[in-house]
């Protein structure tokens, strides 16, 4: 009896460390997420999105999964958001440069918003999911992950590369700076790299 | 499900957080809870930014909600995969959902490049050319 | 090399020990292990990457004085060692300049997004055998990695926060350059995994406890290239010289930190020089060994004595500080080399430096990954060697007998291991050859230029 109140003691402060960390790190994705919803300036956005993904990644290692948390850093946070903050650079003018959008359009979506959230939750109260603490699943060995990956999974993941290899083809394609006719090709808010003169031409040709 | 009469929904949230607070153990329905609002941030951001890249964020805010509830469900689900090893399907699926969303981030982003090489512009709603 | 130094199997429980465990005896409790690492952080870790820092950047500018044959500072206290706390005390006292049209908030935020990832980073890195502060994180290796990829995002903030066109090339062309780079090195540092069969960094450490020939670098020839492969991709990871273009001193002010100064411009510096010290630490645990001397003593003595930990208790605090020590030596050691790289080559161009990456290092990176990948699958290695005499868990130690390894049809990766590592020692020795000849050349050459006067008070 005594072992086992040492051990449900031990259980419990457990528990009580998971939740402290739970509310640490969801209250971070949550403020982050709110941010990028309330936040006007997007250089702003990107940094709450940067929150978000980061309490996420945190969530990930509360969720015994260390492996997925690592990758979320690695893709998301080194590799999307470094992306979309370029895209911010190249595109944004002037960083204090603002767009509002109309009164009627926020009640509509704050009200859809609203409604969305309600359901949902109620949904997920209602819908009594069987859980437990399963001994087994408890530690993940990243080796296991790299079996089911190259194992069961092969066919997902050499689509996932076709699909990769697709998207740099494209991507590179897209964004090659063209001008479209009789349209002036627009000044980029970083140092000038969509200008396409044809002195600018040569030189790429030649360096 | 029943219907939501628009009175109720402050007692609607009052129940629900004091549904939370009752364990203080977290559980399956908290990282769900969690996944439900950072979906919905996500939504009323792809709806409400003007600026593209905007738009863009609130597709990533979506995705990540997608992962949290994949992961979660991982860890608390239960029954053990079928070889009797750790269930893995949900991180799996959470990596696949990371990659393509790094993926469909370069390509949107090279198309907002192409919009605003074209119309000097990023902001959504002066793409109006095809209209009427 | 008739028989080599035995060792004794060391089972899971063995390896992960903390050293809370062998300094009290008994396994901790939740508030104990939270107490001791919240103390672990703020009394250990915190002060000491801030020392490191301010070291390193005392012996930064001592090196490169001597290289370019000056003294470096040398007033401020003997040999100057006090030189960063003076440099230290200065920028506290400056005035704390906010650039009017600068975005405040991110501009204020910058330097602790570049700081914490990289202070992140450190809580992974094996110091000894007991003495990392988790050493159940089963993904070590690509948890640093992961962190690492995150101070990139302090680097674009700060130079775009600033609202200075110099520090906005600086910031862009910083961004390019490490993304880019990220590539070879997650290849390389893949390379290395597969040939060790793990990212635990405690149990990297402890597989390359045989003595020389066990470390990583020495498994297969692909390793010992990809080890360069990743040095020079982590050069450029860190903005180090010939790739630091983001700070170039002559050419854009100072990049992306133009606009910083006091306080927030030393905890740049504090990023770059512990950023430096963590990717010496992983090259350090990953390739050249960790914690272990080339004579596999620590390995030796260790999993004879942590069978019983109570007993051996002083004998175990005595093999983790002198694992500490050589850990700290190899890192060290390899910042040593970075510094010297940084005063010795010119500074390419932006497009030159993509060039190295994306034509020369990344399919270098992918043909090393495949040989790699060939080799371990059809050269039997000594976990293979180990799981025939013994039947533990692969991890259990390697056999050093070369009558195991013969039994076990590694006689060929044993070759090639004491090969590579002969070569290996080889390199090394003719490099410091040729450093300790040149050095007393050049006395003989020329006068050194004497100790200045002390300035009169």
């Amino acid at each position: 009896m005594v072992a086992d109140a040492g051990l449900l003691a031990v259980a419990t402060q457990v528990e009580t460390l998971s939740a402290v960390l739970f509310y640490v790190f969801s209250g971070l994705t949550a403020a982050g997420a709110l941010g990028v919803v309330l936040s006007r300036n997007i250089v702003r956005t990107a940094v709450c999105l940067l929150f978000t993904l980061l309490g996420v990644a945190g969530l990930y290692f509360l969720l015994e999964s260390e492996f997925l948390a690592a990758v979320q850093l690695v893709v998301y946070v080194g590799g999307t958001l470094i992306l979309i903050v370029f895209g911010v650079m190249l595109t944004s003018g002037s960083q204090f440069r603002r767009f509002q959008p109309k009164p009627a359009e926020i009640v509509i979506a704050g009200s859809v918003a609203v409604v969305l959230f309600a359901a949902l939750v109620m949904a997920i109260r209602n819908a009594h999911f069987v859980t437990g603490w399963m001994e087994t699943q408890a530690k993940y060995p990243v080796g296991a992950l790299g079996q089911a990956l190259l194992g069961d999974y092969l066919v997902p993941f050499e689509l996932a590369s076709v699909v990769l290899l697709v998207v740099m083809i494209g991507a590179a394609y897209l964004a090659k700076a063209r001008r479209r006719e009789g349209r002036p090709v627009a000044r980029g808010g970083g140092p000038g790299a969509n200008l396409v003169t044809p002195l600018s031409q040569k030189a790429r040709r030649w360096s | 499900m029943e219907l939501i009469a628009l009175a109720d929904i402050p007692n609607l949230f009052a129940a629900m957080t004091i549904g939370l607070l009752d364990n203080a153990v977290v559980g399956l329905n908290h990282y769900l809870v969690l996944g439900a609002f950072v979906f919905v941030c996500g939504l009323l951001s792809m709806m409400l930014k003007r600026n593209a890249i905007g738009i863009l964020m609130g597709v990533e805010l979506i995705l990540n909600a997608a992962n949290i509830n994949l992961v979660a469900f991982n860890r608390y689900a239960h029954r053990a995969s079928a070889d009797g090893g750790p269930l893995l399907d949900g991180q799996i699926f959470a990596i696949f959902v990371i990659v393509l969303a790094a993926a469909e981030a370069a390509v949107a982003l090279a198309i907002f490049l192409n919009y605003y090489n074209n119309f000097s512009t990023i902001d959504v709603e002066r793409a109006q050319e095809l209209k009427g | 090399m008739a028989t080599l130094i035995p060792l004794v199997p060391l089972s899971a429980a063995d390896w992960q020990k903390t050293f809370f465990e062998i300094v009290t005896g008994h396994a901790p409790l939740v508030w104990e292990q939270v107490a001791a690492g919240a103390a672990t952080i703020a009394v250990v870790f915190l002060p000491s990457v801030l020392l490191l820092a301010m070291f390193s950047i005392w012996w930064e500018r001592k090196v490169c004085g001597h290289i370019q044959s000056r003294p470096g500072p040398n007033r401020v206290g003997r040999f100057g060692i006090l030189q960063s706390l003076a440099d230290g005390i200065k920028l506290i006292l400056k005035e704390d300049l906010t650039p009017a049209a600068s975005d405040r908030l991110l501009f204020r935020l910058a330097p602790y997004l570049s700081f914490a990832p990289v202070f992140a980073a450190f809580l992974a890195l094996p110091f000894g055998p007991n003495l990392t502060f988790e050493p159940k994180l089963n993904a070590g290796v690509f948890w640093i990695l992961a962190v690492l990829s995150v101070e990139v995002m302090g680097v674009i903030l700060a130079g775009w926060s600033s609202n200075n066109k110099w520090a906005i090339y600086g910031a862009m062309r910083e961004a390019c350059q490490m993304v880019s780079y990220e590539i070879p090195l997650g290849l390389s540092i893949i390379v290395g995994v597969t040939a060790a069969g793990t990212l635990n960094l405690v149990e990297l450490g402890h597989l390359q406890g045989g003595g020389l020939h066990t470390w990583v670098i020495f498994k297969n020839p692909f390793v010992f290239c990809a080890f360069f492969v990743y040095f020079i991709a982590s050069l450029a990871s860190n903005k180090r010289a010939p790739f630091d273009l983001p700070e170039s001193e002559s050419e854009l002010v100072a990049g992306f930190h133009t606009e910083y100064s006091g306080m927030r411009f030393a905890f740049f510096f504090f990023a770059e020089y512990a950023a430096m010290f963590v990717v010496g630490g992983i090259q350090t645990s990953l390739f050249l060994g960790g914690w272990n001397d080339p004579f596999g003593l620590i390995g030796r003595y260790y999993s004879q004595w942590i069978g019983d930990p109570v007993t051996h208790r002083n004998g175990l605090i005595v093999l983790n500080l002198i694992g500490l020590a050589i850990f700290c030596t190899k890192a060290l050691g390899i910042m040593f080399v970075q510094m010297w790289l940084r005063w010795t080559l010119p500074r390419p161009r932006i497009d030159q430096v993509l060039y190295a990456c994306v034509k020369v290092l990344l399919p270098a990176a992918c043909v090393l990954l495949l040989g790699t990948a060939l080799w371990e699958l059809m050269v039997p290695s000594w976990h293979v060697a180990r799981m025939l005499t013994n039947p533990l868990p692969w991890f259990d130690y390697n056999p050093v007998k070369w009558t195991d390894w013969a039994r076990g049809g590694a006689t060929t990766s044993l070759v090639v291991q004491v090969i590579l590592a002969l070569i290996g020692l080889g390199l090394l020795s003719a490099v410091m050859l040729w450093v300790g000849l040149a050095f007393i050349h050049g006395r003989k050459r020329r006068q050194r230029l004497t100790e200045p006067e002390p300035i009169p008070a």
